[in-house]
C-alpha cells in the first residue's frame, strides 16, 4: 500500500525523508514484475532507479521541479527520445524514437520518472485493449474482464499502483473509457490545450493527450503541466495559465446540464442508479440539476468513425515497409513490398479503419460521408454551444457498461464502437471530459461517471470532480 | 497546322521557391548537399513529427498572386493529396486543393506579330515537393529526401492559349515575373521551373473542348514549343484519319523529339484529397497583404514602359533590357555614370548580351561593372577614344577587369588628334605606297579608305579618324 493518496503528500514524506524515492521507485518495478499477467508495460526503464536518489536530493534542497519524484508510466503511442515506439504494432517493428513528445519532454522537465512505456490498442485503435501485438491486458479488478482501450495499459497501471500517474491519449474515448473501466482519474483536455508533437497520429483533428491518476490533485496538477501552446504543433492552443493544482477547493455552486439522450436505453441500470445517487447528493449541496438535450447525439458514433477513420487512412500511410518500422521478408517490386509489409505489419482492427477511412474519402464517396460527416460535426458543435450557454457541466455517464468480458466483443466491431457511445462526443465537439470513479456494481466491477465542460473549462470540471469525490 | 482546327493549351507551372527553408520544417533547402542530410524527423515522417508552416511560403505565394492580378483568398486551407511512393515519406503530401491561396489572376503575352493576347490564372497554390527516386543503380532505387518538403508554387492557367508560341510566351512571361519577384530562379533545366502543358484540339467554331492530353519532362522552353507542337499535329492527324484521341499522359523525349505515352499504371490515382487537419486554414488579412504588396519590385511592364519614356529608346531595346530584372538593373548603372543612353543600350545589346551568350552566363557573372561600361561610353563621347578602341578596351577590361582610363593609360591608346604626328604618318604611307596614290589622281577616289587604312595600322588605331581623312585629302591632292 501507498503512504500518500496524492502528489502533495509524497512530497512532503520525501522531503521530510519520510519516504525514499528509490525505494519507492523499486517497489513500483518490483510490482510491475510480480502483476506481468496483467500485461500493462511493453517496456518498462529499469535505469529510471538511477534518477531517483538525484531526484530526492533536489526535492530536500528546493531545487526540484513541481512533478519531482512522480513515478509516471507513458502510453505506447508517445515519443521519448532513444525508447521504443511500437505503438503496439507490429509495423513498428524495432523503431526507436529520435526525439520526445512535447508532453513527455514538460514532465520530465518537471523531475517527474518516467517508468515506462505502457500497452495499448494497435495505434489507439480500439475500445478493449484486445487489438495489440503485445496480447491483451487484463483488468486489475477481474482478469477476466477487459481493462478498456485503447489505453488500457495506462489505466490499469495506475489502478493496480504500478506507477503514480499515468499519460494516455483520447481520440474517441480512449482515456476515459478505460478509466472508467478501471476505476480511476482520467482526463481528457480540450483538443489543442496539450500538444500533439510526438504523438503518433491517428485522427489528427480528435487526438489528445491527458492524465490517469487516482486523484484529482493529481491529474489537475499534470494538466497544469503539460498544456500549453507549442510552436511544434500549429493546432496547439494559446489558452489562459491556471495553477490547476491550487485553484480546486471552492464554494461555487455549480449548474449541471443532465442530457435525456445519455441516459436512455442501452445504459446499465446499475451505473444509472448510481450517478441518480450523486446527482442528489449535489442537489442536497446546493448545486443546480438542469435537463438539456443534444439531440444530435445518436450522431455522433458513426460521425466519429468516418472522421477519424478517414484521418488514420491517411495518417498511417507512412508505415509502407519503405523507410523504418516493418518490412515483408517478401518483396519482388515496389507494390508487393508496399502491401505485404502492410498486410503482415497491420492488425485486424487498424486495417478494418483504414479501409473505412480510404472509403468515405475516395472520389465519388466524399461528399456522401466525409463532408456530410463534417456537417454533423459542425452541428454538433453548435449544439454543445447551445448548451453551454446555460450550464457549465454536462454530467454523463462514461460508459453504458462496467467492463466486459475479454473475447466478448472482438468479433462484433459495431457493438464494440457502441462502447464509446458516451465518449466521442466532446472529442467531435473539442471540449473536456473527466472520468470520475463513482462506485462499483453487483460484479465489484468499477463504475464511472463523466464531466465534460466547454472549450478550455477544465477548471470547472476538476473543481466540480473534486467536491464529487469528497461527497 | 491544318486550318481547319484551333489547339487549346493549359499550362501547369510548378516553381521551387528560394526560401532558405523547407515550407513545413527548419531544414535547408540548399541544392546539391550530400543526399540525405537536409532531413529531420518531420520531413522524413517519423511518426508523432507534425508540419509548421514557414511564413515566408505564405509571403512569396501572395507576391506572385498579386503580381499576376489574382485574388488574394483571405483563408486558404491546405489538403493532403495521398498516394504511395518512395519519394514521399508520410504517404500523402501537403498541397492545397479547395481553397487555394490565389486565384483569377491573368496576365498579357504579345505575339511575335505585334498582337497581344491575355491568359488567365486559374490559380495559384503552395505545395511540398517530393524527394527523389534515384534508378541509375542496377537493382535497387535510392531515395534522396533532401527535397522532400521543399517549398513550390503551382501555377494553373486556364485553357486559353491557342498556339505553341502563345504557351512559349505565357511561359516566357511568368518566368519573368517570378524572377523579378526574387522567389524563384526559374530555372527550367536544373528542375526548379517545370511546365506540364495540357493540349487538345477541335475544330474551329466548336464550342465543346477536345479530348485532351497532357505531356509532362519538358525541361527546356525550346521543348515545350516543340513538344506541343508535336503533340498538336499528332491529334489532328489521328483526327483526321477519323480516330478518337485519348486520355493520358506524355513524356516528351527530347532527344527523339517524340511524346510517347506513360504506362497507364502510372497514372490511375484517386488522391483522396482531404484539409490537412495538422495545419490551420491560413490566414492573409489586408494588413499583411498591403505589407506584402509593399516589397514587390517594379514589374517588367511597368519598367519597360518606364525605360522607353524616361530614357527614350525604342520598344525593342526597351523590351530586351527589361527581359531580367538584373539586366535593368545593370542598364540602370549604367545610366548613372553617362546620359548616352541609347549607346549604352547599344553596348548592352551587342557586346555585352554576346559575351552573355558566349559564356553562357547571366549578367550577375559579368565581370565588367556598369560604372566601367559606362566609363567607356563616356571616353568616347568625349573623343578620348574611338568607337574601335573602344571595342579593344572592352576586350581587356573582360580580360583584366581594369578600369578603361587605366588600360588606356597603360597601353598607350589615347587617341592621336596632333596633326604634326598624323602627318608624318601620312607622309610615310605615302611614300611606301607610290602606286595606290596614282590611282588616287587618275581618279579612283575609292582609294582613299585603303589609305586610312594604313594610317590607322601605323598609329595602331590612335590616330582620330577624322583628322587622318582631312589630311589624307589634303596631302594626296598636293602629289599632283
Amino acid at each position: 500500500m501507498l503512504q500518500y493518496k496524492n502528489h502533495f503528500q509524497k512530497l512532503e514524506l520525501l522531503r521530510a525523508n519520510k519516504l525514499s524515492l528509490k525505494k519507492n521507485v523499486q517497489d513500483f518495478l518490483t510490482s510491475i514484475a510480480k502483476s506481468k499477467n496483467l500485461n500493462a508495460f511493453n517496456f518498462v526503464f529499469e535505469d529510471c532507479l538511477d534518477n531517483a536518489e538525484i531526484i530526492q536530493k533536489k526535492i530536500i534542497t528546493g531545487e526540484a521541479g513541481k512533478l519531482a519524484g512522480m513515478v509516471i508510466a507513458i502510453k505506447d503511442v508517445l515519443s521519448i527520445k532513444d525508447k521504443p515506439l511500437t505503438c503496439s504494432s507490429k509495423i513498428l517493428g524495432n523503431f526507436n524514437s529520435i526525439y520526445t513528445a512535447t508532453a513527455v519532454q514538460k514532465l520530465i522537465n518537471q523531475d517527474a520518472i518516467i517508468i515506462g512505456k505502457t500497452n495499448c490498442d494497435e495505434f489507439a485503435m480500439g475500445s478493449s485493449n484486445e487489438n495489440s501485438a503485445f496480447g491483451p491486458v487484463l483488468n486489475p479488478h477481474d482478469n477476466s474482464k477487459v481493462p478498456g482501450g485503447s489505453s488500457g495499459g495506462s489505466a490499469v497501471s495506475v489502478a493496480a499502483k504500478l506507477c503514480d500517474a499515468a499519460l494516455g491519449t483520447d481520440t474517441g474515448g480512449s482515456i476515459r473509457q478505460p478509466a472508467a473501466f478501471c476505476g480511476v482519474f482520467g482526463l481528457k483536455p480540450t483538443y489543442g490545450k496539450v500538444s500533439r508533437f510526438g504523438l503518433t497520429a491517428y485522427g489528427s483533428s480528435f487526438d489528445t493527450i491527458g492524465p490517469f491518476s487516482n486523484s484529482v490533485e493529481d491529474t489537475a496538477l499534470i494538466l497544469e503541466v503539460i498544456s500549453g501552446k507549442d510552436e511544434k504543433d500549429s493546432t496547439s492552443a494559446e489558452s489562459e495559465k491556471i495553477n490547476y493544482s491550487n485553484s480546486l477547493t471552492t464554494d461555487k455552486k455549480f449548474k449541471i446540464g443532465i442530457p435525456k439522450e445519455f441516459f436512455g436505453a442501452g445504459l446499465n441500470q446499475e451505473i444509472n442508479v448510481a450517478i441518480h445517487n450523486i446527482l442528489n447528493k449535489l442537489k442536497s449541496e446546493g448545486h443546480e440539476i438542469i435537463d438539456v438535450s443534444l439531440p444530435l447525439s445518436e450522431y455522433s458514433i458513426p460521425t466519429y468513425y468516418i472522421l477519424a477513420t478517414a484521418e488514420a487512412s491517411s495518417n498511417l500511410a507512412r508505415y509502407d515497409g519503405a523507410h523504418f518500422g516493418f518490412r515483408s521478408k517478401d518483396t519482388p517490386n515496389l507494390k508487393e513490398l508496399y502491401t505485404n509489409s502492410r498486410t503482415e505489419g497491420f492488425g485486424k482492427e487498424v486495417k478494418r479503419r483504414i479501409m473505412l477511412g480510404t472509403y468515405v474519402l475516395s472520389a465519388g464517396y466524399y461528399d456522401a460521408y466525409y463532408n456530410k460527416a463534417q456537417k454533423v460535426r459542425r452541428l454538433l458543435k453548435e449544439s454543445y454551444d447551445k448548451v453551454f450557454k446555460n450550464v457549465e457541466i454536462i454530467l454523463t455517464p462514461t460508459t453504458p457498461t462496467t467492463a466486459f468480458n475479454l473475447g466478448e466483443k472482438s468479433n462484433d466491431p459495431l457493438e464494440m464502437y457502441l462502447t464509446d457511445i458516451y465518449t466521442t462526443s466532446a472529442n467531435l465537439v473539442g471540449i473536456p471530459g473527466m472520468n470520475i470513479p463513482v462506485g462499483f456494481d453487483n460484479k465489484k466491477m468499477p463504475i464511472g461517471m463523466q464531466l465534460m465542460a466547454n472549450q478550455f473549462n477544465e477548471i470547472a470540471i476538476l473543481q466540480l470532480g473534486k467536491v464529487i469525490s469528497e461527497l | 497546322m491544318n486550318s481547319l482546327y484551333e489547339a487549346v493549351i493549359g499550362l501547369e507551372v510548378h516553381a521551387q521557391l528560394l526560401t532558405e527553408t523547407k515550407i513545413f520544417c527548419g531544414c535547408s533547402t540548399n541544392f546539391g548537399n550530400p543526399p540525405n542530410t537536409n532531413v529531420c524527423l518531420v520531413c522524413l515522417g517519423h511518426p508523432g513529427a507534425l508540419p509548421v508552416l514557414n511564413q515566408k511560403v505564405v509571403e512569396f505565394a501572395v507576391k506572385m498572386g498579386l503580381a499576376t492580378d489574382c485574388t488574394i483568398n483571405r483563408n486558404s486551407i491546405f489538403a493532403r493529396k495521398n498516394y504511395f511512393y518512395p519519394d514521399l515519406p508520410k504517404g500523402y503530401q501537403i498541397s492545397q486543393f479547395e481553397k487555394p491561396i490565389c486565384e483569377f489572376g491573368k496576365l498579357v503575352v504579345v505575339k511575335n506579330d505585334g498582337s497581344m493576347k491575355e491568359i488567365q490564372i486559374k490559380r495559384i497554390h503552395m505545395e511540398e515537393d517530393a524527394g527523389k527516386s534515384i534508378h541509375d543503380q542496377e537493382e535497387t532505387t535510392l531515395i534522396d529526401i533532401n527535397r522532400c518538403g521543399t517549398p513550390l508554387l503551382e501555377i494553373v492557367s486556364e485553357p486559353d492559349m491557342n498556339s505553341a508560341e502563345e504557351a512559349y510566351l505565357y511561359l516566357s512571361k511568368l518566368r519573368q515575373i517570378i524572377t523579378y519577384l526574387g522567389i524563384c530562379d526559374g530555372n527550367m533545366e536544373e528542375g526548379s521551373f517545370r511546365c506540364d502543358a495540357n493540349v487538345s484540339v477541335r475544330l474551329k467554331g466548336e464550342s465543346q473542348l477536345g479530348t485532351k492530353a497532357e505531356i509532362k519532362n519538358m525541361n527546356s522552353f525550346r521543348n515545350v514549343e516543340k513538344a506541343i507542337e508535336f503533340e498538336i499535329k499528332r491529334q489532328i492527324e489521328i483526327l483526321e484519319d477519323g480516330g478518337k484521341i485519348i486520355q493520358q499522359t506524355l513524356l516528351w523525349n527530347a532527344e527523339q523529339n517524340i511524346a510517347l505515352p506513360m504506362r497507364s499504371k502510372e497514372e490511375a490515382h484517386d488522391y483522396r484529397y482531404f484539409p490537412d487537419p495538422d495545419l490551420m486554414p491560413v490566414e492573409v488579412d489586408e494588413i499583411w497583404k498591403s505589407e506584402i504588396e509593399k516589397k514587390i519590385p517594379e514589374l517588367p511592364d511597368t519598367r519597360c514602359k518606364r525605360f522607353i519614356e524616361q530614357f527614350n529608346l525604342p520598344n525593342y531595346d526597351a523590351g530586351i533590357l527589361t527581359s531580367s530584372k538584373e539586366l535593368a538593373d545593370y542598364f540602370e548603372k549604367v545610366t548613372e555614370v553617362t546620359t548616352d543612353y541609347k549607346s549604352a543600350s547599344n553596348w548592352i545589346m551587342t557586346e555585352v548580351l554576346k559575351v552573355l551568350s558566349e559564356g553562357k552566363i547571366g549578367i550577375s557573372q559579368f565581370i565588367i561593372s556598369p560604372v566601367n561600361l559606362g566609363n567607356l561610353i563616356v571616353l568616347i563621347n568625349n573623343k578620348t577614344i574611338s568607337i574601335k578602341i573602344a571595342k579593344e578596351v572592352f576586350l581587356e577590361m573582360l580580360k583584366s577587369n581594369q578600369e578603361p582610363d587605366t588600360i588606356i593609360k597603360d597601353k598607350n591608346l589615347l587617341q592621336i588628334s596632333d596633326t604634326t604626328e598624323i602627318e608624318t604618318i601620312i607622309d610615310k604611307v605615302i611614300t611606301a605606297n607610290p602606286k595606290d596614290v596614282q590611282e588616287f589622281l587618275s581618279g579612283k577616289e575609292k582609294v582613299i579608305g585603303f589609305f586610312v587604312g594604313q594610317v590607322m595600322k601605323e598609329s595602331k588605331g590612335k590616330a582620330n579618324p577624322q583628322i587622318v581623312n582631312e589630311l589624307l585629302k589634303k596631302k594626296l591632292s598636293q602629289q599632283k
